[in-house]
């Protein structure tokens, strides 16, 4: 089938989405920096931001390649309303539960979501899912080993573990938020679409949370993320990424 | 000038080399990983293209380890550096993820450079990385293989960290990557 305009806005839509998510957690992860229960955590959490921001500048520069503004313009200079990250995480780091629920839930979509990326006939896509995907095997890996642990802990670690999932699980169905090209960029194999990411998702976090003892909630997706409607953590947040970069958006660094 | 306007190099291992170009090979050997300064971009395995089409004129592709690296920019401009030291007036230096780096490239002689800086070398693999496969890494110091795994993350994206049982000693390992 032949590319029109309204696949290459969905392929742009799609491409948007993935590197605002990857920006912001990123941003997130780095708020463990100097705070991590234990120095090996806040190196990991150290190194996952890293990652993240060295994917999200990947995917910025393949929308610049497609007409877009260059990566520091799009992502220093946007405001909340003009961000198409999912709402779960734009969410404060909270306590370590939370944010290794969210790490966990998070990186397993994304693992998923770069490995179907990886037969995108947009080829600069799937070629930088193949590099990420390898990435962000140590982020699924760093998630199951922390919740194995203290969900399998004592009472108290399995009881917060528990909650911070119960408090996550609503948000991390957000990512699957429908764009307005879904049906677009799956009939001419550019991404096979959110229901299908999130089919696959359910059947690999499912099993293994329960796996853990977990109970799965039973909630509704918080969406809105998408289409730029976002929690009150999102503009908040950009003021302080951002700060440095309007001070004097022409300086050379 | 743009990099369009040239012909894209080929595959390092594709084609036979002409003179220049086994002039850029024997200065990229020269470049120094700025992170690991035992090991050489060649065995690192991130140089994936090469071309010189013309006397003074020479292109080389690299692609990053992790696409976080901040060592990459670094690495385009060392690179760049020898060429010109090499006597290339024109150097272009373009990184691409058409060839997705993964630790099966670095390679034998790589694997001992790392050694020498103290580095576990990844042990060769198949995709299938987890846990186990970091746990059971011999320690380069004394090559005991009775070591713990501290962390699958590192001072670097590319580091893990471990400890030897046998000699006391912490050391760092080079991750596998698929």
């Amino acid at each position: 089938m032949e590319m029109t305009e309204r696949h290459v806005m969905g392929l742009i839509e799609l491409l948007y989405k993935m590197a605002d998510d990857q920006l912001i957690i990123g941003h997130r992860n780095s708020e463990w920096t100097g705070l991590g229960p234990i120095l090996e955590e806040d190196i990991a959490f150290s190194s996952m931001a890293q990652d993240k921001i060295g994917q999200s500048l990947a995917l910025f520069e393949l929308l610049h390649e497609l007409g877009e503004q260059d990566p520091d313009t799009v992502a220093f200079t946007r405001n909340a309303e003009q961000f198409h990250c999912c709402q779960l995480v734009e969410a404060p780091i909270g306590e370590f539960n939370f944010s290794i629920v969210r790490q966990y839930l998070f990186d397993q979509a994304e693992a998923l979501r770069f490995e179907m990326l990886m037969a995108s006939v947009y080829e600069p896509l799937a070629m930088v899912s193949r590099k990420f995907r390898g990435e962000i095997k140590y982020h699924v890996m760093h998630g199951k080993t922390w919740i194995k642990q203290l969900a399998e802990g004592n009472e108290e670690s399995h009881q917060r573990m528990q909650e911070a999932l119960n408090e996550v699980w609503p948000l991390a169905l957000g990512i699957f938020e429908e764009g307005d090209y879904e049906k677009e960029i799956s009939e001419v194999n550019i991404f096979a679409g959110e229901a299908a990411l999130k089919s696959r998702w359910m059947e690999t976090v499912v099993p293994f949370l329960e796996s853990c003892g977990l109970n799965i909630p039973q909630s509704d997706a918080v969406t809105g993320g998408r289409h730029g409607q976002h929690s009150p953590y999102l503009q908040p947040l950009l003021d302080e990424m951002c700060e440095v970069f309007r001070i004097d958006p022409n300086a050379e660094w | 000038m743009k990099t369009t306007d040239f012909p894209a190099p080929h595959p390092l291992h594709a084609v036979a080399l002409n003179a220049r170009e086994q002039v850029i090979l024997d200065a990229l050997e020269a470049v120094m990983d700025p992170e690991i300064p035992t090991l050489n971009i060649l065995d690192l395995g991130i140089v994936t293209r090469i071309a010189s089409e013309q006397d003074g004129h020479a292109q080389v592709q690299l692609t990053p380890t992790f696409s976080g690296c901040p060592a990459l920019k670094i690495m385009e401009s060392l690179v760049h550096d020898a060429l010109v030291a090499a006597g290339f007036l024109q150097a272009i230096v373009q990184t691409s993820f058409e060839t997705a780096w993964n630790s099966n490239l670095i390679s034998e002689r790589g694997l001992e450079s790392l050694k020498k800086h103290g580095l576990a070398p990844p042990p060769r693999h198949e995709g299938y990385i987890e846990l186990d496969v970091l746990s059971d890494t011999p320690c380069p110091l004394c090559g005991s293989r009775n070591t713990t795994l501290q962390t699958p993350f590192g001072p670097t994206l590319c580091r893990s960290m471990h400890y030897c049982n046998h000699c006391k000693n912490g050391f760092e390992g080079f991750k596998p990557v698929d």
